[in-house]
């Protein structure tokens, strides 16, 4: 399952109207199944579409839907990651994983009598982004690469049809970055949910995206919109290749445009 | 893990040493009299000879300071969370308790024993009193001072706020409370000892209040020590809770073995 998501020139402001403005007149629509990414320059209010979308803060006008249905608050097939993997640190690894299925239903309620089940899910889900073992491990005995790694598990064990990813490789060296891309892209293909990602890296963007939005400077607004067809998989070697750069190159003259408006 | 002999389990024994040592020493050499300071023998000596009756009283205010300390514990416990919770609760909340919390709680004392009696009452009460607050003040701390991102995850999911109580900030909260431990049994023992001098019948605060009536000053610092020593223990055992429940916070080092002051 995956959802559909359509924002309608939503504005969102902190502080009410009158407010600090961080996002004016968005729209953009993401359809079932996609892999949206939102670029822009730092300050500019990608992280706010994404605080839109999740439901944590209400839009001041516009509108928001995931599924057809307006946001209104927090939605439970949402699964979230941020720049810092926020790991418990009073729980091991897994039980770090394992949080959403004691928090959304109909998890919850079936919580203590799945457990073993679910500790499955979790193991099986740690393997496949290559921390096999390392569950009963304390977060703060791995290293930032590894507990990213966790806390994608933990966005998606509960299944979420929507998976908002906030600059989520951003504090990781560019080694690990670039390998969590083709972990990222695997389990995206594997589960087919909807995803948007929120970056300051292009290659990043242009890696994992079926489409790009550019959004200029605060307030952000969308100023560039660009399909990316490259075949998937897409693998490093990708990166090197010219229709690959050319894109790159193409969203970076979009964004210095924006900083050289906003300056 | 420790040697036995490490330099970091002597330190304290030694340290130890030398105060009664310098103590026995500047007694003797400036010849003080035993009426005004005895010395650590004569203090020793009182403690075997009144032996009896010092197990005695020590087990009374044992008893009253843990009996206090332990509703200190349930109810310092539940106020700070609810008070580091909400935070109108935090604002209605807050003067009151540093207006009650400045109240010198041996002024209390005559009113408990206009209440309940002379007795053991009163001490439980005074003990619970003086106790209460610093663990108080930490929860709250602890669960108001949550990190937003550590919420955020939950709130994403479509947690309750109790299930962000639950799941983040009571364990986020935990060592700030078992480091209010540590502060509060100490406390405990001088609220049982206060009650004890000003109205009881019993415990080390009424044995010492008595061998100073009667000039007896090498019991009454015997009294004390008594006090000192189960002050030690009773901090010691909290200490060993507090690194197993939340090692997580030291992540395993050492830094676990400093009490932290408040």
């Amino acid at each position: 399952m995956s959802a559909t998501i359509s924002i309608e020139e939503a504005s969102l402001s902190y502080g009410g109207e009158g407010g600090l403005l961080a996002l004016a007149d968005a729209s953009l629509s993401v359809d079932r199944g996609e892999f949206v990414a939102v670029v822009g320059p730092s300050g500019c209010g990608k992280s706010s579409l994404l605080k839109l979308v999740s439901g944590l803060y209400p839009a001041l006008k516009g509108r928001v839907s995931v599924n057809g249905e307006a946001v209104t608050g927090p939605l439970k097939i949402v699964g979230m990651a941020f720049q810092n993997p926020v790991m418990l640190p009073w729980r091991t690894t897994i039980e770090n994983v394992l949080l959403p299925l004691e928090v959304v239903e109909p998890h919850r309620g079936q919580f203590r009598r799945r457990r073993a089940e679910y500790r499955g899910w979790a193991e099986a889900l740690l393997g496949t982004v290559g921390l096999a073992g390392f569950g009963d491990k304390n977060p703060w005995e791995l290293s930032g690469g590894m507990q990213q790694r966790a806390s994608l598990c933990r966005a998606l064990i509960h299944k979420p049809d929507l998976l908002l990813l906030d600059e989520p490789f951003a504090a990781l060296d560019a080694f690990t970055r670039e390998e969590l891309w083709g972990v990222l892209q695997d389990l995206w293909q594997e589960h087919k949910f909807t995803v948007v990602l929120v970056t300051h890296d292009l290659r990043e963007a242009v890696y994992l995206a079926d489409r790009v939005y550019v959004v200029s400077s605060r307030p952000g607004r969308i100023i560039h919109t660009r399909d990316v067809s490259l075949a998937r998989p897409r693998r490093l070697e990708t990166t090197f290749e010219p229709g690959f750069v050319e894109l790159v190159h193409e969203l970076r003259d979009h964004i210095s445009q924006a900083r050289q408006a906003a300056a | 893990m420790k040697k036995l002999f490490s330099k970091a389990v002597l330190a304290p024994w030694i340290a130890t040493i030398i105060l009664f040592v310098v103590w026995e020493v500047s007694v003797r050499a400036f010849d003080v009299e035993e009426f005004i300071l005895p010395s650590p023998t004569a203090t020793f000596g009182a403690l075997i000879e009144f032996w009896g009756p010092i197990w005695h009283n020590a087990f009374q205010t044992l008893f009253t300071t843990v009996v206090g300390f332990l509703i200190a514990i349930a109810f310092g416990f539940v106020l700070g969370v609810a008070v580091g919770a909400s935070a109108l609760l935090y604002q209605a909340l807050y003067p009151l308790l540093i207006g009650f919390n400045s109240i010198p709680k041996v002024a209390v004392v005559p009113i408990l024993v206009l209440w309940f009696g002379i007795g053991t009452v009163p001490a439980i009460i005074t003990a619970f009193l003086i106790s209460f607050f610093p663990i108080v003040v930490n929860v709250a701390t602890g669960i108001a001072t949550l990190e937003p991102e550590l919420q955020e995850v939950l709130r994403s999911l479509g947690a309750r706020r109790l299930d962000i109580l639950r799941k983040v900030g009571i364990p986020r909260a935990m060592p700030y409370f078992f480091a209010s431990l540590k502060i509060a049994i100490t406390l405990a023992f001088v609220g049982s000892v206060i009650a004890e001098t000003v109205a009881a019948n019993s415990g080390i605060g009424h044995l010492m209040l008595q061998a100073s009536s009667s000039f007896r000053v090498p019991l009454v610092f015997a009294g004390l020590i008594v006090i000192a020593f189960l002050g030690i223990v009773m901090y010691v055992i909290a200490a060993v809770i507090e690194r197993r429940f939340t090692g997580w916070a030291t992540r395993g080092g050492a830094a676990g073995e400093y009490a932290t002051g408040g």
